[in-house]
């Protein structure tokens, strides 16, 4: 049962990896016939090969890029999770904040980068402040949504009950909002290491970010390219570890989704 | 004869601009089962909101146990259209929901539930999640939350309209096992005339809206109805005057007035 369920697995990615690696491969066999210079276009081979003789270097800089992945994404969730209360309650509160979450998501990144590395320097805070501005909104919108999505007979219901206000928060449409929470989660947590790494190329010590702006100006694109791949692992990792969280918290969810039209 | 346990009095009601319920007026005896039919929109669940305190009635009064049903009285245990099963809960977490609402413990809860599981017919399913049981299943376990919060009167809404036919009859046949066991309250409301007529005891008929009571129909029926020799062809007798009725032209009339 279980064997064929991961010759299942490896079945449906079949398709993804053919593709991947017919792309890799029209790469390198472009590089190799074109003669293109290696600090214009490095083959894929070669930032693999450069990706393994860097690694330690990579790594150090892996470390704070993921640090302040996290520590901005926590904050985020925190945040949002409060602020998406806030405003399930009070719809004063809704009118008053939702235009100002808006307007932060208008904010370019680019702008916005040097400045909070202006204000707060080159320390971990300035990384973390802008994951969390950038993961915030997708977060706040994704929960308030899933609060709405509560069945208006399970919200009877539990009136009939006599449930309070808080009660039916907690009982239903926090449960509710579970699914949207995951989703936004997915959504976010890829935002959330492109911002990390942004805000590093806006100035940091160690990182990705500040990795990558280096290997650029010493001309070395083949460890720009190591770097995002390593940077894509990244995402693709976190991006796993929602399905995984997911799966343990509320394991219902995927059971439910498959019965919906 | 003895009073009633539940009785509304010339209630009226509206929303808005729309009226809804005018002078409804009905009465229900401990131990009944009682039926509210009416067509569509008729104002069937207004009733129901009513006394579970959803929505206030603009007038009248409804009196519990000969007394005035204050806001903060809850003789009623609802059980919605659907089953409103929250698909995050075990069944066992589900049909507590009132119960842990009531302030219980859940260990507490679940020892009161459990012995119950077997007679529903869920015995083995406590630890599963809704989206793995039938629809019959579903439905049972929906009762049975509304059972234990050990109300005085059942109010179900319309609980077999989402079921294909099969299971629809078994449900029946099975509620009405069930009521004939625990002699419970119960106010059923319905737009399937046959359901009315072979699980009810009286069946009070609602015009289209602005909905009053325009009939009381007593169905004295021997019991249990659907394995009775006689029962189901006198009920069909009287489903064939209720739905003369329904559609007799002054009734047609009303509805043709709807917007």
């Amino acid at each position: 049962m279980r064997g064929r369920m991961l010759r299942n697995h490896a079945f449906r990615a079949l398709p993804a990896l053919a593709a991947a690696s017919s792309l890799l491969l029209a790469w390198e066999i472009y590089c190799r016939l074109s003669g293109i210079s290696e600090t214009t276009l490095p083959a894929p081979s070669q930032v693999l090969q450069q990706a393994w003789l860097n690694r330690d270097a990579l790594w150090l800089n892996t470390v704070p890029t993921l640090r302040a992945t996290l520590f901005g994404f926590s904050l985020s969730l925190v945040l949002a999770f409060l602020l998406s209360v806030v405003i399930d309650f009070s719809s004063l509160m809704r009118r008053a904040l939702f235009p100002i979450f808006i307007a932060s998501q208008t904010l370019p990144l680019v702008a916005i980068a040097p400045l909070v590395v202006l204000w707060f320097g080159f320390g971990l805070l300035p990384k973390i402040l802008l994951v969390a501005l950038v993961t915030f909104f997708p977060m706040l919108v994704a929960l308030a949504e899933g609060y709405g999505s509560t069945e208006r007979e399970v919200e009877d219901l539990l009136a009939s009950m006599g449930a309070s206000r808080w009660k039916r928060f907690w009982l239903a449409r926090l449960p509710s909002a579970l699914p949207y929470f995951f989703a936004g989660l997915r959504i976010s947590i890829t935002y959330a290491v492109v911002a990390a790494i942004f805000a590093e190329y806006a100035g940091a010590a160690r990182g990705l970010g500040i990795y990558m702006l280096n290997a650029k100006n010493n001309f070395r694109p083949d460890l720009v390219l190591a770097a995002v791949l390593v940077s894509s692992l990244l995402t693709m990792l976190l991006f796993s570890a929602t399905w995984a969280v997911q799966r343990m918290a509320a394991p219902w969810i995927d059971g439910t989704s498959r019965r919906r039209p | 004869m003895t009073a009633p346990l539940l009785s509304l009095d010339r209630i009226s009601l509206s929303y808005g601009e729309i009226d809804v319920l005018r002078d409804v007026s009905l009465d229900v005896m401990p131990g009944e089962f009682v039926s509210i039919l009416g067509p569509s929109g008729a104002g069937k669940s207004t009733i129901f909101k009513l006394l579970t305190g959803a929505v206030a009635a603009r007038s009248g009064e409804i009196r519990f146990a000969g007394r005035p049903l204050a806001p903060t009285d809850r003789p009623f245990a609802f059980m919605p259209q659907r089953d409103a099963l929250m698909p995050w809960r075990r069944i066992i977490d589900n049909t507590t929901l009132g119960l842990e609402v009531q302030g219980l413990r859940r260990k507490q809860a679940h020892q009161r539930v459990r012995p119950l599981f077997e007679e529903f017919g869920l015995a083995g399913f406590e630890q599963h999640y809704p989206h793995a049981l039938s629809g019959g299943m579903r439905q049972r376990a929906a009762l049975l939350r509304t059972v234990v919060q050990d109300r005085p009167v059942l109010l179900i809404d319309e609980p077999f309209g989402a079921l294909d036919a099969l299971t629809r009859n078994q449900m029946q046949i099975w509620l009405e096992a069930m009521w004939l066991k625990h002699r419970w309250t119960i106010i059923l409301i319905t737009h399937d005339v046959r359901e009315a007529v072979m699980l009810s005891d009286r069946i009070h008929l609602l015009s289209p809206r602005p909905a009053r009571v325009e009939q009381t129909i007593a169905v004295p029926l021997p019991r249990p109805r659907f394995s009775h020799p006689t029962a189901r062809a006198e009920a069909a007798t009287i489903e064939t005057s209720i739905l003369d009725f329904l559609l007799s032209p002054q009734i047609q009339e009303q509805q043709g007035q709807l917007p």
